[in-house]
């Protein structure tokens, strides 16, 4: 059963997903610790990939696949023909910077699918990224949230850009619909409606 | 004050859906505790010692009598009778049932009223100044692009969960009173040379564990502006605040990690791409709103009234409380008045549920029908005619809110402290209730004069020690509860943060110290000068030495 949710001219529905998302090799990570406590997000910008993995990911011959970024920047070469012929994404997480992605991909429309990594439903930086992709990279392709992705967060996900949901697998996506109309007017402008509710109704005198 | 219409009430009506909502799918097992605290936080619910405690927002201070009638009823009906207003001028009740709170919510709506982003990492509610609107010092009334602001920032998509929380403070006045340094954002609204309204953007600012006074990042922003500017700060907040580690993750630490120049380099290459979006603020919405804060139908009344001046002349006790309580006010004949909530030996800030509705009455009475909560944890009614003064007193009064002890040390700002709040380190009620009542006489109390003295039980500061005449925080050393004391710190245009004198302090050693204080400032003072000048011209040394003397008289 699926648990992707896909925006379709406004209206949302759990859909199968036909992409394949691409996960790096899983490396020894030692525990950080800050103030007594576990360190819990990773800094904006700071690599967290090494060369070894992004080198030992398997890439799937065939199909539509989403890459992460390292992989995508480092092994292009690879990729460049299916890349023309819509079969690859890319996968930022979180701390990722966009730049790096735009740097390499001056054309972020050639790709069908961006997704962004949110390893903990309480990392708002997937917001800007979101805003960020839309309103300043000009990306009209689906835009993808997964990992800790929980239906509370649904509504902002939506404001901010993002057009599919994949909801944590212990949740379910069916219930999380109803959470991405939470409010019906909102105040403020945003990605899905730039206008702020000055600009959309005649509040009157 | 701002009146909502469909649009604002379809969003707190939906609010209180999702909240309850959430609520149910919490008590069902289906929302981790993780999953459910921020959730239950940007509500202004936090789960405490005794009880959770339910943050009720109060937008720039500003309380009709029918919403503070209601929150009497509520404090009534779900609470133990009375509730605390806070240092950020917002309504806290101490005894609310968590399964009760979507019946609260539901019922604030029907005045207009909500919970909304009263904590958790978001922005905050914005303040002001009590006296917004009626302060002859003032140059704008910012409360205005202070409501236009609270729209926008509810449910603001791309700041719902931001690294710390923020929050942002207005003025529009000569002397600042709403401690625009002290805040994340703090906008002094000032006229350009062309007359035009315009903003000095502060940032950075904050108290907590890290006290800082906030940097200049814009001398001039244009009114318009204030939205998409705010937006291009946050969002390079948003992406580069830090987020592991609790303790640098507000945009203070950015600030001064980067150096005021370069993060004002990368707010002002966002706010390029911003500038004059959609969110910039047109002169259609904002006339719209500022109609709601037109000024009241005053009328037509000499500067002087006969029975007023009588009666101060006649009644030493009503004197005592114009001189500390009435406020100049920009209409002739006319006042504000502060209603004490710090009579000593009280909680301060904390208010009974008949006095709610005595002061609801009160504003409708004297005041049209509106009041003002103060980050001095105080009520305001703000226009008051002169010879409605007496009157007043004596229905304040015969409410236990007439103390006349506004601006003197007995005005104690105090957070709720270890007897309720799960951060604190000690408690902070029985201090200030002890030093109230070390400094129970007027007479003596009036003669020490101007005193802010302010009390946290903990490093967050909630209740603002940093900038306290006198700062009390409380800290934990193994185990047990000790007070920390600072000297010099002020609010204002000439905003600083206190000096630590020393050692530590238990408990019962507080009264003491804070009377020893005293005694240097008595005697050192020049004809005039205030607690706070004294200490500025001598330094900590005098008082310190003073303090921890040890006891000379021979045994």
């Amino acid at each position: 059963m699926s648990n992707l949710i896909k925006l379709n001219n406004g209206v949302a529905s759990v859909v199968e997903d036909d992409w394949t998302l691409v996960q790096l090799p899983a490396t020894q990570v030692e525990e950080r610790k800050q103030a007594g406590k576990v360190v819990l997000f990773k800094l904006t910008g700071e690599t967290t990939v090494t060369d070894a993995q992004i080198a030992d990911t398997a890439i799937p011959a065939t199909g539509k696949i989403i890459l992460p970024l390292s992989v995508f920047i480092a092994r292009n070469d690879e990729i460049k023909a299916r890349i023309a012929q819509g079969e690859v994404g890319v996968w930022l997480a979180t701390h990722e910077l966009l730049e790096n992605l735009t740097q390499h991909q001056a054309d972020l429309n050639a790709l069908p699918i961006i997704a962004i990594f949110v390893e903990r439903f309480a990392d708002g930086r997937i917001f800007s990224l979101g805003n960020l992709l839309r309103t300043r990279f000009g990306f009209k392709n689906e835009l993808r949230a997964f990992g800790d992705v929980l239906r509370d967060q649904l509504y902002f996900l939506k404001r901010s850009g993002f057009t599919s949901y994949l909801v944590r697998a212990d949740r379910s996506a069916q219930e999380a619909i109803a959470s991405l109309s939470d409010f019906t007017k909102p105040y403020q402008g945003a990605v899905d409606e730039p206008r702020p509710v000055f600009k959309r109704y005649n509040r009157g005198a | 004050m701002y009146k909502y219409d469909e649009i604002d009430q379809q969003i707190v009506d939906e609010r209180v859906a999702q909240y309850r909502d959430q609520t149910r799918r919490y008590l069902a097992g289906e929302l981790s505790e993780d999953e459910f605290r921020p959730l239950r936080l940007q509500n202004g619910l936090y789960i405490q010692r005794q009880a959770p405690m339910l943050r009720i927002a109060v937008p720039y201070g500003m309380l009709s009598s029918a919403q503070l009638r209601k929150l009497g009823d509520i404090s009534k009906k779900y609470d133990k009778g009375y509730g605390h207003f806070s240092t950020r001028q917002n309504l806290q009740l101490n005894w609310p049932k968590l399964e009760d709170v979507p019946e609260i919510l539901a019922d604030l709506a029907t005045v207009e009223m909500h919970a909304i982003q009263t904590s958790g990492n978001c922005i905050r509610n914005i303040t002001t100044d009590q006296f917004v609107g009626v302060a002859p010092d003032e140059v704008i009334d910012p409360r205005a692009i202070a409501e236009i602001m609270r729209q926008w920032s509810t449910f603001h998509p791309e700041f719902a969960l931001l690294p710390r929380k923020f929050k942002i403070a207005v003025s529009g006045t000569k002397n600042d009173r709403a401690l625009v340094q002290a805040h994340d954002i703090g906008l002094e609204f000032y006229r350009d040379s062309n007359n035009q309204v315009a903003i000095k953007v502060w940032v950075g600012g904050g108290l907590g564990r890290t006290p800082i006074l906030g940097t200049v990042i814009r001398e001039h922003l244009e009114w318009q502006h204030a939205l998409t500017y705010c937006e291009a700060i946050i969002r390079v907040y948003n992406l580069h605040g830090r987020r592991d580690n609790i303790y640098k993750a507000r945009i203070k630490i950015l600030v001064k990690a980067l150096g005021i120049d370069e993060f004002r380099k990368q707010v002002d290459a966002e706010w390029a791409h911003i500038k004059d979006t959609e969110n910039t603020i047109s002169e259609a919405e904002l006339a719209r709103v500022a109609q709601h804060f037109d000024v009241m139908p005053y009328e037509n009344v000499p500067a002087h009234d006969a029975g007023f001046d009588a009666a101060v002349a006649s009644n030493p006790a009503f004197a005592a409380w114009v001189k500390r309580c009435v406020h100049p006010h920009k209409q002739t004949g006319y006042r504000a008045v502060t209603l004490s909530l710090k009579p000593h030996g009280q909680a301060p800030g904390d208010i009974s549920s008949e006095q709610m509705w005595t002061v609801a009455d009160l504003a409708d009475q004297y005041s049209f029908g509106e009041l003002r909560s103060s980050h001095e944890q105080n009520l305001i009614l703000a226009d008051v005619k002169l010879s409605d003064l007496f009157a007043l007193w004596e229905k304040a009064r015969a409410n236990g809110l007439a103390s006349p002890n506004i601006g003197l040390l007995t005005d104690i700002i105090c957070c709720p402290g270890g007897d309720f709040c799960s951060l604190a380190n000690a408690k902070s009620i029985p201090i200030a209730k002890a030093i109230q009542m070390q400094f129970d006489n007027l007479d003596y109390l009036h003669d020490i004069g101007e005193m802010e003295l302010n009390i946290s039980g903990c490093m967050n500061a909630c209740g603002h020690h940093h900038v306290g005449h006198i700062g009390i925080l409380g800290v934990d050393k193994d185990g047990s509860e000790w007070y920390q004391v600072t000297i010099g710190g002020k609010q204002g245009n000439d905003a600083s943060i206190g000096t630590v004198i020393g050692p530590s302090f238990s408990a019962d050693e507080m009264p003491g110290v804070v009377q020893k204080l005293i005694e240097v400032y008595i005697q050192e003072r020049t004809p005039e000068e205030r607690f706070i000048d004294t200490v500025r011209r001598l330094g900590v040394a005098p008082f310190k030495a003073h303090v921890y003397a040890k006891n000379e008289v021979a045994a």
